[in-house]
């Protein structure tokens, strides 16, 4: 009976994982099968986020399997962004896929079993549920990034990504393992309660550990060499997705785990959390702006954007929780379109194209994919009235409810850092002569989800700020 | 007389940005005719405000509130000087769009866009009741002035627009912060409850920085001011209209709304730094103006000159400094705005800006030539222009306060004359040296159109002052009264009052002046 309730608690899981596996028995059976394996995958998305709208709906909070995981608001709010991101990561792949001669059936088998890993990872409560999540993640993602084998970047992204992924998971064990030798336990609330009278310099040592090794999972600075390589290598399909729902997932995570566990002696990790948010912030713009590829030049922004987000979670606060989740959601909306635009930058002979050079003058050629990315980019920069300015505001609106004003000011001058690249962005398509060699894109579903998205990001973004602000206060109290 | 009843200012604001988004998909002409329709739709709702704005009446009139954006509440109102300012926005506006209407050939629907999707910000700006939603609009004017810059500037256009983005950015984003922060203390981001809270003294300090960050860059106020020529100089002309004639006054604006009545102690503080640094502005850019051998640059010196008067009288903290510092701005922006239109007229027949390539123009563009002395006259501050009313009463209540900056500050008006009649000797008189220039025509009826207007409103000001004075002395006195607990002993010593100005007086009596006087 015990198992009975816990595996109802993990209903989205046990659906994604099942399909998972079903999938790839019709994959065996069928060679060309990728876009009905596809449009399957999307489907079982979607049951599995209709079981987490169904919890949240509940308010459902229980723990599974002896505290090894548990379904709260903050872990369904997690899923359900993952769920949506992972989604049209699949529904803008296949046709770049099919390009490259790559759209095998393997893809979204792989990104439902990502999730899966995703879905654990959001609601773990224990060290060990936590490393089984990312792991099954990151294995998922390591084969995804060289996905396009015949590609040398991309085979080299998937290396580089494996050999450094690794590592990081490493240090993230070894930090467990000095946390759960000092501490005693390996659940979060029982680390927590051990963490309740005194931090010794053992346990010091672990956090350190661990939040390195998640920083590295964040792609926040100094951990995030590996960031550029794989993502200018990786198909630019799975660079979106790689920006968006696994980056959901191990943001989810930290917090979850700094709250949880080590929620009780904020000063031990606050000014680590500074220092990373500081540091992703100025690395990320400053990075960016040499950069000549559009791939890279996205990987150093979403470097500076978990930055801003990481200002949330140095706040502990409620508040700071639930702006981390505006941002997110934002950033996704953001992130994604970004990649459905440059998806859409082929030229003549169907090649993808990724370079400055190639988007010059493209306000001329194509003025609609050019306003849109144009869009998406003063968004990222965060210059009202477009959304992105929104997921900034309440970030440093909680830094300085939570007295961080000197956090909040350095972190805000260094947006206009980040501003410059973003700006060049759009005068390289407005500004400069045409180059005129991208030609008008055949995929509709490309075209749909960036329009789609281009108007999420628009001042139309706006209409969603009650509701954004009711459910992710919300999920942020469920870890309060 | 429903009026009140009507959202005016959110259809000021929704007209432009419909027409915007019809002209991004239509032929050019279609897309300066809806342009021009949707300015002068909008310069009558402008009269149809202030026919309507009752300059007795409660202190916001055409208030709105609708809460469907959560923290930001979109409430609009406006008191006598937004009055003024938006007025002054959607007087110009039309006259850019005519100014564009030969000039700007390339992209012209997405011209018409930026243009008007500049002229809702502008108005925002001034109506917004919302310390965020101000925020929004006074920020979002970066994007389309940008790409104004950008697109359709001239040879530096790229460097140039960078520069007054990242620099207006800078200046802007600490604002915020100090924002967030007054809204966390008081609660609320209703902008006329705010100017009712009284901040920390020790806090009022970091938060004035914060604002004058801001509106110092935008001002532009030495030595922050290095963005505006280059902007100026390459923007094209009804940018550069725009640009001198409205976005320059946000920061005026800012300071009237936000820094002096928000933070009355700082404030008085910091009149020591905003003298110095206005006292040194007046005099290095009107030398630095007299040196020029680019007629845009040259007047853009001279905004900088003439909005230091602005940031002395301002921080008077009496009536007629607060008054005429309103009246210079607004008499700025249409005689600044002119000139540019002047100099984009020449410099349609000749494509140069360079001084030296014009001369003697009086010869062959006689109605030119007048039109450009009257604007000359009212930039140098000669009587019955505008330019006189403003300057004059921001100098005689920054004589209440510090002869000295006063007198520094009044060489600024014979360096004024100094600079700009010798630029107009040189464009207008003299012989005529180059064939081509003596060869262009007379302006066409478009421009005269477009000066024409300008002219009448900078003669009427500068005649009849009162019509702009009385729907803003009773917002002036309310903001006196307010600021007046901080207000600085002057160094001159005042036998009397001026009996005008005290009755408007709220909460303190004249008795406190001659007190102050005798001090």
């Amino acid at each position: 009976m015990e198992l009975n309730a816990s595996l109802s608690l993990v209903r989205p899981e046990v659906i994604l994982s099942f399909s998972a596996l079903g999938l790839l028995l019709v994959a065996a059976w069928r060679e060309q099968a990728g876009r009905l394996i596809s449009i399957l995958s999307v489907t079982a998305l979607g049951a599995a986020a209709a079981f987490v709208i169904n919890f949240m709906m509940n308010g459902t909070n229980s723990s599974a399997f002896d505290g090894l995981l548990v379904n709260d608001a903050f872990g369904n709010f997690s899923k359900i962004l993952i769920f949506i991101a992972a989604a049209i990561s699949l529904m803008i792949a296949p046709r770049f896929l099919e390009n490259a001669g790559a759209m095998r059936a393997e893809y979204p088998v792989l990104i439902l079993l990502s999730c899966v890993g995703m879905g654990v990872m959001v609601s773990a409560t224990d060290l060990i549920s936590l490393y089984i999540g990312l792991e099954l993640q990151s294995l998922s993602a390591y084969v995804l990034a060289s996905f396009v084998r015949s590609d040398g970047r991309s085979a080299e992204a998937g290396l580089k990504y494996f050999v450094l992924g690794a590592l990081a998971s490493g240090m993230l064990l070894f930090g467990a393992s000095l946390v759960y030798g000092f501490a005693g336990s390996t659940s979060f609330a029982a680390i927590g309660t051990a963490m309740d009278t005194e931090v010794g310099l053992g346990l010091i040592f672990g956090i350190v550990f661990i939040l390195s090794g998640l920083a590295f999972k964040i792609s926040a600075a100094p951990f995030h060499m590996w960031t550029p390589d794989v993502y200018e290598g990786a198909p630019t399909p799975v660079t979106a997705f790689f920006a968006s729902a696994p980056k959901v997932a191990a943001i989810a995570l930290t917090i979850r785990i700094v709250l949880e566990a080590f929620g009780s002696q904020i000063l031990v990790w606050q000014q680590i959390i500074i220092a990373v948010a500081l540091m992703s912030i100025i690395i990320g713009a400053v990075g960016a702006i040499g950069q000549q590829n559009l791939k890279r030049l996205m990987a150093y922004s979403s470097i500076n954007n978990v930055g801003f987000i990481l200002i949330g979670l140095a706040t502990g606060t409620e508040q700071g929780i639930s702006a981390m989740l505006v941002y997110l959601v934002i950033y996704v909306a953001m992130t994604l379109g970004s990649f459905v635009c440059l998806m859409q930058l082929k030229d003549k002979d169907g090649g993808y194209r990724e370079e400055f050079a190639d988007i010059s003058g493209l306000s001329k050629t194509r003025p609609a994919l050019a306003a849109a990315l144009a869009i998406f980019m003063f968004s990222l920069a965060g210059i009202p009235p477009l959304f992105g300015f929104w997921g900034k505001l309440v970030v440093f609106n909680a830094a300085v409810a939570a007295g961080l004003l000197p956090l909040a000011v350095i972190g805000i001058t260094a947006s206009v850092i980040g501003a410059f690249y973003y700006l060049k962005v759009v005068k390289v398509m407005y500004f400069d002569d045409a180059a005129d060699v991208i030609v008008e894109s055949d995929d509709k579903v490309l075209i749909w989800t960036g329009g789609v998205l281009a108007a999420a990001n628009s001042p139309l973004g706006y209409f969603a700020i009650p509701a954004l602000g009711i459910w992710t206060a919300y999920a942020a109290r469920a870890l309060f | 007389m429903n009026a009140a009843d009507i959202p005016v200012l959110s259809i000021m604001l929704a007209i432009p940005v419909v027409a915007a988004a019809i002209c991004l998909f239509v032929r050019a002409e279609l897309a300066r005719i809806i342009a021009l329709s949707a300015t002068l739709l909008n310069l009558v709702l402008g009269v149809v405000l202030w026919l309507y704005y009752d300059p007795a009446g409660a202190q916001w009139q055409f208030t709105e509130s609708f809460n469907v954006f959560g923290p930001i509440g979109w409430r609009l109102g406006i008191d006598g000087i937004s009055l003024t300012l938006i007025m002054l926005s959607v007087f110009l506006m039309p006259i850019c769009i005519g100014a564009s209407w030969t000039s700007i050939q390339k992209r012209v629907g997405e011209y018409m866009a930026a243009f008007l999707l500049m002229e809702t910000l502008m108005i925002g700006v001034f109506a917004a009741q919302d310390l965020l939603l101000f925020y929004i609009f006074f920020e979002a004017g970066l994007i389309p002035m940008y790409l104004i810059i950008g697109i359709w500037g001239g040879q530096d256009r790229i460097y140039a627009s960078y520069k007054f983005f990242l620099y207006t950015l800078l200046g802007s984003l600490v604002m915020l912060i100090a924002m967030l922060w007054m809204i966390q203390f008081a609660g609320t981001a209703d902008i006329p409850t705010l100017l009712n809270t009284d901040f920390p003294a020790e806090a009022q300090k970091w938060l004035w920085f914060a604002f004058f960050a801001s509106f110092a860059v935008k001002m532009p106020m030495w030595p922050v001011h290095t963005w505006l020529p280059d902007a100026h100089v390459q923007a094209p002309t009804a940018g550069s209209v725009i640009l001198a004639g409205v976005l320059l006054k946000m920061g005026g604006y800012g300071f009237l709304r936000f820094s002096l009545p928000m933070f009355p102690e700082a404030s008085a503080d910091f009149i020591p730094l905003v003298f110095g640094l206005s006292m040194v502005a007046v005099v290095y850019t009107s030398l630095v103006a007299l040196v020029q051998q680019d007629m845009k640059k040259l007047i853009a010196y001279s905004s900088v000159a003439h909005m230091a008067i602005v940031t002395v009288g301002l921080f008077t903290f009496n009536q007629q400094g607060i008054e005429g510092a309103i009246i210079v701005m607004l008499s700025h922006g249409l005689v600044s705005g002119a000139l540019f239109l002047c100099v984009g007229v020449i410099y349609d027949r000749l494509h140069t800006r360079e001084i030296s390539r014009y001369g003697g123009l009086s010869v062959n563009m006689p109605k030119y030539a007048l039109l450009f002395m009257l604007f000359t006259m009212a930039s140098v501050g000669l009587p019955g222009t505008s330019g006189f009313v403003g300057e004059f009463l921001s100098l005689s209540g920054a004589y209440k306060v510090s002869t000295w900056a006063t007198f520094i500050a009044t060489t600024g008006i014979i360096l004024g004359a100094g600079y700009m009649l010798y630029l107009y000797r040189r464009i207008a008189f003299g012989p005529q040296v180059n064939a081509d220039a003596a060869a262009m025509s007379d302006v066409n009826g478009r421009e005269m159109w477009l000066l024409a207007p300008i002219g009448v409103v900078v003669l009427w000001m500068g005649v009849y002052p009162e019509t702009f004075l009385a729907p803003i002395r009773r917002d002036v006195a309310t903001i006196v009264a307010r600021i007046e607990r901080a207000a600085p002993v002057g160094d001159s010593k005042l036998k009397l009052v001026d009996p005008t100005t005290a009755r408007y007086r709220v909460v303190h009596g004249p008795e406190k002046n001659v007190a102050e006087g005798s001090h």
